[in-house]
């Protein structure tokens, strides 16, 4: 169990599903899948710059670094060890 | 030639993988005045078909109205064709600050700025009153005029689940450190026709410091008791610090809109609002119109109060039928569907049986949750409800929907 991953993965889950959405998993495409609107990564980022005391540059954080769970936790892992 | 055979190439396969999506959008051309009978070319080069509309924004029925058409001639020869001119060049006539002093009292704001459209008027406002300190907090389902808005401005964005007061409150919460926070929201969603809480939102604003801008659009001229909108009907008139609209839908339904509400914002907008700067406003002939709209509705309620009882009576009329219907008290009544095939195939088994009503599907609205949306107008006599109403038992007879659970549905057809 990736302890990063699942924070992620919850917090899209409680963020962004509806309660009859299909499950996700950690490579599920967000945004290009249309389950997220690349508008709505901000509060995620926010929340990630919260809890681990970050900052990801706007630069860093396209909607393609933002696509899935994985790709978010490896941006993640550009900025602090966890 | 900048326009070379593999440009053309290029434009012709985006369009073709439109047409293969099921997304190609096509017009259907109207021959008659805006109205509940018109009668329709369609497809292009067939021979015209007398029709119901069902899905105009024409609410209170004023788009053909013989005094607004009336008061249009007389503008037309006191005013003149165009101005050639944007506002504050020599684009602005008597008549338009007229129109803005009008739409102030029947909106209860404090000063209004008008736009060449509502569209306009939500892609200047953002840009003209925040920066980069502030931020944005929208409803997920906002109209996409707002959204373009919204992208053209240099505030921080972020959404909340839609209508969920919980969500809002957070997201208030975690933007405190923020100079200025600015709270978005249809005051009727268009698509499901619901109204936003905004006497909770208003509530949630004034506790966390936030300003609120409602785009009432589909609710201007008709909702609340007297009509003056989604603010009226939740008893926060005076509290919404700035309303968008528009004067395409019920008042009159030709062009325009407007900004409305505080009077340094409406300033602002008037000193920075891009398309106010660079685009000439609403023509004289539409003014003169729309004062003549807003004439009628200030004499009496009689068109929004038939268009709420025409609106009760097809809502009644769907339900008891067998139908899934969004539930809410708006005249936008959309029937669930849910299959994106099965909304276009119904919508043209309507059209044959002379009832005009579009189907809607994803991306427009939510994958799975195809639908017919109707919209009704105090131009329509319950003749023409009867009539439409037994066309629709008719076409779901056809599909075999009625009564039918939204499981049910799905397993027929398919998401």
């Amino acid at each position: 169990m990736d302890e990063l991953k699942e924070i992620i993965k919850n917090y899209v889950i409680n963020e962004y599903l509806e309660p009859d959405s299909e499950p996700i998993d950690y490579d599920t495409p967000l945004i290009s899948g249309g389950i997220v609107d690349s508008f709505s990564m901000v509060s995620l980022k926010r929340f990630l710059e919260n809890k681990y005391n970050i900052q990801i540059p706007d630069e860093k954080a396209t909607p393609e670094a933002f696509d899935s769970v994985n790709k978010i936790a490896e941006l993640v892992r550009q900025f602090v060890k966890v | 030639m900048a326009f070379s055979d593999s440009v053309r190439q290029l434009y012709q396969e985006q369009l073709k993988a439109l047409q293969q999506a099921g997304i190609f959008k096509e017009e259907r051309f109207i021959h008659s005045p805006q109205a509940a009978d018109i009668e329709v070319e369609f497809p292009a080069g067939s021979s015209l078909k007398k029709v119901i509309n069902m899905c105009a924004n024409n609410y209170l029925g004023l788009s053909s109205h013989p005094e607004v058409i009336k008061a249009a001639h007389e503008g037309l020869e006191t005013h003149g064709f165009g101005m050639s001119s944007v506002r504050f060049i020599c684009g602005t006539q008597d008549i338009h600050k007229e129109l803005e002093k009008r739409m102030t009292e029947f909106l209860g704001t404090e000063d209004t700025i008008l736009f060449p459209s509502c569209m306009d008027a939500n892609a200047g406002v953002f840009e003209a009153i925040l920066t980069k300190e502030d931020v944005i907090i929208s409803d997920r389902l906002v109209h996409a005029s707002l959204i373009d808005g919204i992208r053209l401005c240099s505030a921080m964005h972020d959404t909340y689940k839609h209508s969920d007061m919980e969500h809002l409150e957070q997201k208030l919460q975690m933007y405190q450190d923020k100079r200025l926070r600015l709270v978005v929201t249809d005051g009727v969603f268009s698509m499901d026709g619901d109204t936003a809480k905004l006497d909770k939102m208003v509530e949630l604003c004034e506790k966390y410091n936030a300003m609120l801008l409602v785009d009432d659009s589909h609710a201007t001229g008709f909702i609340g008791k007297t009509g003056r909108g989604t603010h009226e009907k939740y008893g926060v008139m005076g509290k919404i610090d700035i309303i968008t609209t528009t004067f395409g839908k019920a008042l009159g339904g030709a062009t325009g809109g407007c900004v409305s509400g505080r009077a340094e914002l409406v300033e602002m907008c008037r000193q920075k609002a891009r398309p106010y700067l660079f685009s000439n406003t609403i023509a004289p002939v539409i003014i003169a119109g729309i004062l003549r709209v807003l004439e009628i509705l200030s004499a009496t309620t009689e068109r929004r109060d038939k268009l709420e009882k025409n609106t009760e009576y097809w809502r009644k009329g769907l339900t008891e039928a067998g139908f899934i219907v969004k539930e809410g008290d708006t005249p936008i009544v959309p029937i669930m569907l849910f299959n994106a095939k099965l909304s276009q195939d119904f919508s043209k088994a309507l059209y044959e049986e002379g009832i005009y009503a579009i189907g809607f599907f994803f991306p427009v609205v939510p994958q799975g949750q195809a639908r017919i949306r109707t919209q009704i107008s105090a131009a329509h006599e319950i003749h023409h409800l009867d009539k439409a109403l037994d066309a629709f038992i008719k076409v779901g007879k056809k599909f075999n929907i009625l009564h039918k659970s939204k499981q049910e549905i799905i397993e027929m057809y398919g998401m």
